[in-house]
């Protein structure tokens, strides 16, 4: 076992962690954030996404240790920020969510993207939600919601 | 408030701030974690088991074998229950098997501490096994001398049904002189649903012996009759909870690790015991759709008349029955429903048993296959004559008022012309077909349509029946349970918004439970066949009335006023006049409170449907073709649906987007390969190819709305039919671009290059 520190959802934390711990693990086992989901553990489906000092990162693919003096976001984060809020408002305003089991990935998705590219071409907004797949909405939901919140749209 | 209203998702927020619970999300400090054993031979017996090192491994409490299972044969579809013998699903796996029928199979389980634990043991395990030879395709296992896979069907063909149709056989129809006759083999492969939340459950047992089960599933009712019958104990004993699931697409319609997982929990005193599959096992060891390869000779006439048809299809099951026979058929009901044959329809089915993983229910239910196969052979058939293909679908297609001959189901509220011309005007067919008919160079454009039908539910075929239960809540708020399941389809939302309609009660003021719980929610067999709006909707609208019913009388009691000029509007009992008389909330707290008059007021009733009609709709893609690179680009698609009256058009158009989604990918990019020895090749989301946003093109939907007098709201089927006409669609585009017809799916690369080789255009 070691100890991490490190800010998650703006609150400091400190955590005694197995040396081999993903971060998606001690996210949902240790600190039952259970809004960040496990879809394949292999980082291909973008389920378990979280920003790590802003950027999304597969937090199933992701070792605990490296977190150590990071700022890290989860969906349950978000809805402290206003701005950030946005993009969930966004998802429910234009029918994003289906079964709702990716969403919180690709929300964060979402919010990185807008942070790197905050006017994004529709071909930007889909190879930024590329690494987040959904079966439900065919993305075209998605992509309108992302499309308003860059042209202002949600408030 | 009501019908045809864009509300937003009743459980949209509770889903985008992470808080909606999963069956993932539950956790138990005492929870053991369970870990199933595989075959590393896809066909054979277990010999024995080397647990020795296995059983060293700290943190293990236990292990099972096939050795150690109950000898009782269980099924497993989503059906209901059939109460004649006759007609009940074939029970043909244990909760764990020592006779081996596919790579993979479920041969013994680990339980214990943590899942580092369990998984180092699994690896630990050996297995022995006496082997046979894998029989990985169809015609593997109707080969002479192929090992049984099932001793009861010695010929490996699970069930072979046929029928006929029209004033003369086939050979006859042939006879007729100046008919065009083709002959052509169209091949589907085997897809997985590929539903984000892998299938979880978590089961304990009570000191009173009862096991709850938490699973993510879409038919918890049926889950736990199978879990009762898997492990011969009353179904009353048992307990399923279906919280918020993360999609399902038909593979939830099957009763997959459930009775496993409670028949462990019993093994270690009743502790709880979770049981989560990896995506890799959920691709090779859950359900898939079946490959079907379907034979189909056909004769028209240069007039552009179908003159007579044979089909011929052969379902690849895979080692267990499942749901069977059902798909395949399902797939020539609909080929013989979508076009009539002037003399002659002769049909043919077989599922046949293979040693690869066990096909069951995927979104369409066969009908996906069978559409691919029918709008192959009329695009081809209409290129025979030299015809457009939609005039000829046009002149062959059912007709309004269409009755099957053999269930009787009637085309009630008839779209699918409309249908066809919407597409027509929304793709530019016309035009396009014109301006594409003559190409030269690497890169060519085509348009390519296709139509299917779709029954809604499965009467008369099976038992449709419904429930649902209404509460009035002491401040006039009304909470709404549902027996049919919420997958991620809008259904919670639709449902409160029929009560809303119906109660005249507006829906931020109903509360739908998202739950189900077999112990507490009213009975229905769950989320398949596009049913829940329709046959649930029955339950929903019923209901309403019954409790509507009950609340006026009790406002007529209050207010002295006959109650047969009373009704609800925006929760106020208003008169003839539209005057607002009483609030709902003032109401609702005298009923409950009354020292004169107290009243519980509540509503429950079942639904017991005994109607069908169809639904149907058609696809148009305008496609560009790379053909050195193989790579098929859609520049325009559109989904055209005639699905009645929507009860929340943007629900209904999201439903679509999905549908569409995977109809791109089951036509271009997804397979679930096997080799030669049964083993899954691409059993993950890296090597299994779904179309993510930037595979995905500008989804357009559009709608044909006409009532149908059989809907609880003029509405009928749209779950699962957007994902049925797009391959063939597609298909189609692609022959129109380059002349080459593809005639097995998926249209991936290397085969359209090979294909584009063969063909000497590249």
């Amino acid at each position: 076992m070691t100890k991490l520190h490190c800010v998650i959802n703006d609150e400091p934390v400190t955590v005694d962690i197995p040396e081999d711990a993903t971060l998606l693990m001690i996210l949902r086992d240790v600190l039952h954030l259970t809004g960040t989901k496990e879809g394949c553990g292999e980082g291909d489906c973008g389920a378990c996404t979280v920003l790590v000092n802003g950027k999304s990162v597969n937090s199933c693919l992701f070792p605990a240790v490296q977190a150590e003096n990071c700022c890290i976001m989860t969906i349950e984060g978000v809805e402290k920020h206003p701005e950030l809020a946005r993009v969930q408002k966004a998802f429910v305003d234009y029918g994003a969510v289906q079964c709702g089991f990716c969403s919180p990935g690709m929300i964060m998705s979402t919010i990185a993207l807008l942070d790197k590219i905050p006017h994004p071409t529709e071909a930007e907004i889909r190879r930024g939600l590329s690494g987040n797949i959904c079966r439900c909405t065919g993305y075209q939901a998605m992509v309108d919601a992302v499309t308003a919140l860059s042209e202002g749209k949600v408030t | 408030m009501g019908i045809g209203k864009n509300i937003k998702r009743v459980d949209a927020w509770a889903k985008v701030t992470g808080q909606a619970k999963y069956t993932q999300d539950y956790m138990d400090d005492r929870m053991l974690v369970a870990k199933v054993v595989h075959s590393t031979i896809a066909n054979g017996l277990v010999t024995g088991f080397d647990l020795e090192e296995a059983l060293k491994v700290p943190g293990v409490v236990k292990i099972v074998t096939c050795f150690d299972v109950p000898d009782i044969d269980f099924c497993t579809p989503g059906h209901p229950w059939s109460v004649e013998a006759a007609h009940q699903d074939i029970r043909d796996r244990r909760l764990l098997n020592r006779r081996v029928r596919y790579y993979g199979d479920d041969v013994a389980a680990v339980i214990a501490e943590n899942e580092i634990a369990a998984n180092r043991a699994v690896r630990l395990i050996k297995v022995h096994y006496e082997e046979y030879p894998p029989l990985v395709d169809v015609a593997d296992a109707m080969a002479e001398g192929a090992p049984v896979m099932h001793e009861n069907v010695p010929d490996n063909i699970l069930k072979h049904t046929s029928f006929a149709l029209g004033e003369m056989s086939f050979d006859e129809a042939l006879k007729e002189d100046g008919l065009l006759y083709l002959d052509k083999t169209y091949d589907t492969q085997r897809v997985q649903h590929c539903h984000i939340e892998l299938p979880v459950s978590y089961a304990y047992q009570d000191g009173n012996g009862k096991i709850t089960v938490t699973t993510s599933t879409q038919i918890p009712h049926i889950v736990r009759r199978v879990i009762g019958q898997a492990l011969g104990i009353p179904w009353g004993q048992v307990r399923v909870i279906k919280p918020y699931i993360g999609g399902g697409f038909g593979n939830k319609q099957d009763v997959l690790y459930e009775p496993l997982n409670a028949f462990l929990c019993m093994q270690v005193g009743g502790r709880p015991v979770r049981l989560e599959l990896t995506r890799e096992e959920t691709f090779a060891n859950t359900r898939v759709r079946h490959a079907i390869r379907f034979h189909m000779q056909a004769a028209v006439r240069p007039d552009g008349t179908l003159v007579a048809r044979r089909v011929q299809a052969y379902s690849n099951q895979g080692g267990y029955a499942s749901h069977g026979h059902a798909i395949v058929a399902n797939a020539s009901n609909m080929i013989k429903q979508l076009y009539r044959d002037e003399k002659a329809l002769e049909s043919e089915s077989f599922t046949v048993y293979t040693s690869t993983v066990a096909a069951g229910a995927m979104r369409g239910y066969g009908i996906p296959q069978g559409d691919f196969a029918s709008e192959c052979l009329i695009d081809d058939l209409a290129g025979l004559i030299g015809m457009d293909p939609l005039e000829f679908r046009l002149k062959n297609c059912m007709e309004d008022g269409y009755k099957d001959p053999h269930n009787g189901i009637t085309f009630h509220s008839y779209g699918l012309k409309k249908c066809i011309q919407a597409g027509r005007e929304a793709i530019g067919w016309d035009e396009k077909r014109k301006v594409y008919a003559r190409q030269t160079g690497s890169k060519r454009r085509g348009i390519g349509m296709a139509i299917f039908c779709y029954k809604t539910g499965v009467y008369p075929i099976s038992l449709e029946t419904a429930s649902c239960r209404m509460v009035l809540n002491q401040d006039g708020s009304v909470q709404l349970m549902m027996g049919a399941t919420e997958i991620g389809q809008g259904a919670d939302t639709v449902f409160t918004q029929m009560a809303s309609e119906v109660l005249g009660i507006t829906e931020d003021r109903i509360y739908i439970v998202s739950t189900q719980d077999t112990d507490v929610t009213p009975f229905d067999t769950g989320a398949y066949a596009s049913r829940q709006t329709y046959v649930s909707g029955k339950a929903v609208r019923q209901t309403a009335e019954m409790l509507k019913d009950k609340i006026l009388e009790y406002a007529a009691w209050m207010l002295k006023l006959d109650q047969k000029n009373l009704s609800i509007r925006d929760n106020m009992i208003i008169d003839p006049e539209g005057e607002d008389l009483l609030t709902m909330e003032a109401l609702a707290t005298e009923a409950l409170y009354s020292l004169e008059r107290s009243v519980h007021i509540s509503a429950e009733s079942t639904s017991h449907c005994k109607e069908n009609t169809f639904a149907s709709g058609a696809c148009f893609a305008e496609v560009e073709v790379d053909m050195p690179l193989g790579k098929v680009e859609v520049l325009n698609i559109v989904n055209v649906h005639d699905s009645g009256i929507l009860i929340n058009p943007k629900l209904a158009e999201a439903q679509v987007h999905g549908g569409m989604s995977m109809g791109l990918g089951y036509g271009l990019s997804e397979v679930l390969m096997y080799d030669e020895k049964g083993k899954p090749l691409n059993n993950n989301l890296l090597d299994y190819k779904l179309p993510t946003a930037m595979d995905t093109p500008e989804l357009e939907v559009q709608f044909v709305e006409l009532q149908d007098p059989t809907g609880p709201f003029g509405n009928k089927a749209l779950g699962e039919p957007p994902a049925i006409p797009v391959a063939p669609a597609l298909r189609n585009a692609v022959l129109q671009a380059t002349g080459v017809a593809f005639d097995e799916l998926p249209m991936e690369p290397q085969r359209m290059v090979a294909a584009f080789k063969t063909a000497g255009l590249i």
